[in-house]
């Protein structure tokens, strides 16, 4: 069963294609990770789930229903975190929470309780009655995920959820998320930050360019990739000469698939090697032809490997690469209705 | 922790979509009173400015000679009509601005996605919101009025004149909200305001009867909406009054007090139905 399923969604805002043809099927009762860098169409997706934008073309299935003829149906559904907090800096949480709740429709008496237990459950007791113009970047947040949870949705969207949080506020979300997972909420969330992907998603999709380029569960796309990964260095600071040379020495060992040279690193040498078992027979060579091993590191593949391995470059470079072209206030004008 | 009994029957209140409707309405449009009540300043901001206009501008006249206005009323009594209107006016006209801040800093999207039976809640919050403040405002500057000694209407007079500005704040307030989606944001919103207000007050009968105006002016005056508010409450003053007595002698031709009032409603309606197309497909 899929609690939500995109076939083929277009969407341009006056000439940018935000998403070029995006399937994606994201199954029930998961918590799903959507990963992509700024700009790659992960905010115009969820925002298409939650009908707040229809697209140009394609079909939007959410908890079995169209969301672009049944919208409202959906809505009573969904639980939407916005990535761009809006709250009513004049009201208390409280105030927020109970306005909420009427648009939600929900009964009094049911409506206050689940108000106590997200304020406790949330640790916001002794700010719910302040002004949410007094609260901190976390606390907002937390307000923010309060209101989207308020009406007991089957499935909660998050958009960017504990960007620039501090640390106590994300774990405490991190953990809500996890239980409400576990108790069969379906979650989806957006995030460019892998290891929170890594570390929440059961199952995730990496989208690119408006686009879904890889998707399965974390472990499954690491493991996808094959081979471990080698950070090596034979110098602190070595030269293009001498990383030539050790890279057609590695090149030659048993084992190892790969060796890439990375410049803006120093000239470290990156390998891409079948197990651990052969990191001794790195050392008896390169010793052999009389390099030192200065710095070696050892990792299984990351989800920042299948993002190169998919898109060519890094998340990092993919991300400052859009930064530089995007006009925030811009969009921020023709997102308002 | 969470308790997640998702059955719906249970959560929700209400058994029909009217009153579904209500308690959205009623959920909105109480924000816009706390956010009143915590910020009252534009409140007393509307109060203040006619006050003192109705202060400065009768003491300015009080020594005119007895016969200098049409009927031998007082200035003060003459102003008290126009500013009744003008208030109601000035504060129907910021009934877009709630709306403007709420697209601009997000909070409309997080009313979008929820699932409100309709989003005219939306809207019927703004108008019952702004109605009754405009309304307030506007019998503070007629108590006012009664308190410096330009009279109280009776009754029928007290009924007239909420009638009259009712209509003239609800299409006042239609346009506000049109505006408020039209424009792109705050700054030009209010940047409009400033423009219409006090032009659309000098270029009415608040100030002075047509009588005294050139005739370009006199035009103005007597297709200026603002006039077809303020003569009719300009007679609810009177003991006896008689809506079927002209009540604007336009160089177009005689008005009567029906006239102007169904002329206003003509407006309000024409008004709504401009305005809707745009908020349905906003909204949507
Ligand atoms: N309202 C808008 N008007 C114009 N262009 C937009 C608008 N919203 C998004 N875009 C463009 O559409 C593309 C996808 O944007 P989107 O916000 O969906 O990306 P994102 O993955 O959420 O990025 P981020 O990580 O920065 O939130 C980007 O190129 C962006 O510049
Ligand atoms: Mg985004």
């Amino acid at each position: 069963m899929f609690i939500i399923e995109l076939k083929d969604l277009f969407k341009s805002y006056g000439g940018i294609d935000a998403l070029r043809g995006l399937n994606l099927q994201i199954p029930k009762g998961k918590l799903y990770g959507l990963l992509g860098p700024n700009g790659a169409g992960k905010s115009t997706t969820l925002r298409i789930i939650c009908t707040l934008l229809e697209p140009d073309s394609g079909e939007v299935l959410v908890a079995g229903r169209n969301a672009l003829l049944s919208p409202r149906m959906v809505r009573q559904q969904v639980g939407y975190v916005a990535q761009e907090v809006a709250i009513d800096k004049i009201l208390t949480g409280k105030e927020l929470l109970q306005l909420q709740g009427d648009l939600y429709h929900l009964k009094r008496s049911f409506k206050e309780q689940k108000i106590s237990e997200l304020v406790e459950r949330l640790d916001m007791g002794d700010w719910i009655d302040r002004r949410c113009g007094s609260y901190s970047g976390g606390m907002k947040r937390r307000l923010d995920l309060a209101t989207g949870l308020l009406h007991n949705p089957s499935l909660l969207i998050l958009d960017e959820p504990t960007v620039g949080l501090d640390i106590e506020s994300r774990s405490v979300i991190w953990g809500l998320l996890k239980e409400l997972r576990n108790q069969g909420t379906s979650i989806l969330l957006s995030s460019h930050y892998l290891e929170e992907v890594d570390a929440l998603a059961d199952e995730m999709a990496i989208i690119d360019c408006g686009r879904v380029i890889a998707s399965g569960s974390p472990e499954s796309l690491k493991k996808k990739l094959g081979g471990d990964r080698v950070v090596l260095r034979v110098r602190e600071f070595s030269d293009d000469e001498e990383s030539l040379l050790v890279r057609s020495i590695l090149k030659n060992i048993e084992g190892v698939y790969e060796v890439v040279i990375n410049k803006s690193q120093g000239f470290s040498l990156n390998l891409v090697v079948e197990s651990e078992d052969v990191l001794p027979r790195l050392r008896e060579h390169l010793n052999e032809e009389n390099f030192e091993v200065f710095a070696l590191s050892h990792s299984r593949p990351s989800l920042d490997d299948v993002y190169l391995q998919s898109t060519g470059k890094t998340l990092m470079d993919a991300e400052l690469e859009l930064a530089g072209k995007r006009d925030l206030k811009l969009e921020k004008k023709q997102s308002m209705r | 922790m969470i308790s997640s009994n998702s059955s719906k029957e249970n959560n929700h209140s209400t058994i029909n979509s009217f009153q579904d409707l209500l308690l959205e309405t009623n959920a909105l449009t109480k924000r816009l009173f706390l956010q009143l009540m915590r910020r009252p300043s534009t409140l007393v901001a509307g109060i203040l400015q006619p006050l003192i206009w109705l202060i400065l501008f009768s003491a300015l006249f009080s020594n005119a000679p007895v016969d200098f206005l049409p009927g031998g009323v007082s200035y003060g009594k003459f102003l008290g009509a126009g500013l009744i209107v003008f208030t109601a006016f000035s504060g129907a006209l910021n009934a877009g601005l709630p709306v403007m801040f709420d697209r601009e800093f997000g909070f409309l999207n997080r009313l979008l996605v929820a699932p409100l039976i309709s989003r005219s809640s939306i809207i019927f919050s703004s108008v019952i919101y702004i109605t009754s403040i405009s309304l307030l405002q506007s019998f503070v500057i007629m108590a006012a009025a009664a308190l410096l000694g330009y009279g109280w209407p009776g009754f029928a007079g007290l009924l007239l004149v909420f009638i009259t500005l009712l209509v003239l704040v609800f299409a006042v307030t239609a346009l506000s909200l049109g505006l408020a989606f039209l424009l792109p944001g705050h700054i030009e919103l209010i940047a409009v305001i400033f423009i219409v207000n006090l032009p659309l007050l000098f270029a009415s009968t608040a100030l002075a009867p047509l009588s005294f105006m050139p005739m370009w002016l006199a035009w103005i005056a007597s297709i200026n909406p603002l006039t077809f508010a303020i003569e009719p409450i300009r007679s609810a003053y009177e003991n006896s009054f008689d809506l079927n007595s002209v009540l604007i002698h336009a160089p177009y031709g005689e008005l009567t007090g029906y006239t102007c009032l169904f002329t206003l409603l003509i407006l309000t309606i024409g008004l709504f139905f401009l305005v809707r197309p745009l908020l349905n497909r906003k909204l949507t």
